[in-house]
């Protein structure tokens, strides 16, 4: 059991890596899709098969693997860009500093004070990991669907830190924290539309710091 | 000990020529054709070594002697990897330095004998096999940081016993698959092969390997062909080695095993340049970098 969940953990770096590494927006959507749906099927796998864990995976898998995915892509063809043209940051700059946010929350993670059954687990680092990823994104995109997926990243974050607390949380908890996620995709949504009518097809982001009095 | 050294030679002497069929013929079949004879190689090597050759008045030595080291080095470089039950004719500590600097000290004879000519598409050739073997060389030796600390040991013969690997460490399963593929796309960059560089186009533009090796022609091209056959052979061992699952086999078995698996990769790559376009040469560094960070994860993977 132990090993299907490290090699899950592995392919979610991996994907933070291809989605830091890709430019095409399509891929990337499906990229974090393919994250979430993985990580829903983590709750079962570490906390052993009960309704409460099944809820979560369900919830997740429904929300993160299908529903916001669909939404983003559906978003992407309305306003019609394919790609994110020129980052703040290149992609190889944005690889090579994933790499060593990636290798820090490694050494960092087993620094901690953890539990004795958590201390060796790749759950921490991969929660830190991803964070980072989710971070890097935000930080070095200019168009507000990337930046959407940044944020999306970082909560997969937060989800792989909650499997630890899976017991303890409960699920109204991490219902309401799903909810909030989809109401912020669709508020950014609503943001991104607006951005596009305003500066004709275009949603870089760049253009609202022009926007003062 | 000399029946294993004999077969190590008819293996590393023998079996180039049909890796590369092999591949034609995977692309071929793809693409609905029916594709050259998988000995196809073996009569072009015996049609160009009959024939003769035309060297430029401009040349030096160094045009001659670019064909003779890319075929010495690649026999030598076999030396310190065991094939399949074949265990490794010399091995020391340290030899996996001088076996990627074998392959370096073949590309630079290989891009002086193209600056030779003078030809400034050659010269536009070396250039590009300069800049990519010089991203992919961080991959290799990342790669065999992570075997060297899996067996314990920097010689290649022990690096590469997937027995002992597999067996003696199973928690380094994720490294090693990682290592694996990485492994993977740095055999296709540096055997030229399709995301890099098309074997088969001769567009001047968009060539690397091709371009330098133009001027060349009869023996001289021979050799340049069977010492590429070969080096895709000693770096498909490499690879097929520390991936091959373990098999407590006599040493004929293991090696039979061992060609098999040569064979398979052999598709495998045929079936990657069957599915996949050329990539544009700027994306080509971004592959060769994300590469080394993908080893480098695989390293931090296994040391924590």
């Amino acid at each position: 059991m132990a090993n299907v969940v490290n090699i899950i953990l592995v392919a979610v770096i991996l994907l933070n890596f291809y989605v830091l590494g890709t430019s095409r927006l399509g891929a990337c959507v499906q990229a974090v899709a393919l994250q979430g749906a993985l990580l829903s099927l983590l709750p079962p796998l570490v906390n052993g098969w009960s309704i409460h864990g099944l809820g979560l995976a369900g919830g997740a898998f429904l929300l993160k693997g299908l529903i916001i995915p669909w939404l983003l892509l559906r978003a992407i063809r309305q306003l019609r860009i394919k790609r994110e043209i020129e980052p703040r940051i290149g992609y190889i700059p944005t690889l090579v500093l994933g790499t060593v946010t990636t290798a820090a929350a490694f050494i960092f993670g087993d620094q901690l004070p953890l539990l004795p059954a958590h201390l060796h687990s790749m759950i921490i680092p991969t929660s830190l990991a991803t964070l980072a990823a989710g971070f890097l994104m935000l930080i070095t995109r200019r168009k507000a669907i990337t930046q959407v997926l940044g944020y999306l990243i970082f909560e997969n974050g937060i989800f792989v830190f909650g499997i630890l607390l899976a017991e303890a949380m409960p699920l109204m908890v991490e219902a309401g924290v799903l909810l909030d996620m989809l109401v912020a995709i669709f508020v950014m949504g609503i943001v991104m539309n607006h951005i596009n009518r305003e500066f004709s097809s275009s949603i870089d982001t760049d253009h609202l710091n022009l926007l003062r009095e | 000990m000399l029946t294993h050294l004999l077969a190590h030679l008819l293996l590393l002497f023998v079996l180039p020529p049909l890796l590369a069929g092999v591949i034609a013929r995977t692309k071929a079949v793809i693409a609905g054709r029916r594709g050259a004879p998988l000995l196809q190689l073996y009569f072009d090597l015996w049609k160009l070594f009959r024939k003769g050759m035309v060297i430029s008045s401009t040349t030096t030595w160094v045009f001659r002697a670019g064909p003779v080291i890319g075929l010495a080095v690649p026999v030598l470089a076999s030396l310190f990897i065991p094939m399949g039950g074949i265990r490794a004719p010399i091995s020391f500590a340290g030899d996996l330095i001088l076996f990627v600097y074998l392959f370096g000290l073949a590309r630079f004879f290989t891009v002086l004998a193209a600056l030779d000519t003078g030809s400034s598409f050659e010269g536009m050739g070396a250039a590009r096999e300069v800049t990519f073997s010089c991203l992919a060389e961080p991959t290799i030796f990342v790669i065999f940081i992570v075997l060297a600390r899996i067996s314990g040991s920097f010689s290649l013969d022990p690096m590469l016993d997937s027995l002992q690997n597999h067996i003696a460490h199973p928690e380094a399963g994720v490294p090693l698959l990682l290592a694996g593929v990485c492994l993977f796309v740095v055999l296709l960059a540096e055997n030229c092969r399709i995301p890099f560089d098309d074997p088969n186009t001769h567009l001047e533009l968009t060539m690397i390997h091709e371009v330098m090796v133009l001027d060349h022609s009869g023996p001289d091209l021979a050799l340049i062909l069977y010492g590429a056959a070969m080096k895709f052979l000693v770096m498909g061992a490499v690879l097929v080695s520390f991936i091959m699952p373990p098999h407590p086999a006599s040493w004929f078995m293991e090696t039979a095993a061992f060609t098999s698996g040569l064979l398979l990769l052999a598709v495998v790559v045929g079936l990657v340049e069957s599915a996949m376009a050329r990539l544009r040469l700027i994306r080509v560094p971004q592959l060769l970098v994300g590469t080394s960070l993908l080893s480098i994860f695989a390293l931090v993977l296994l040391l924590r």
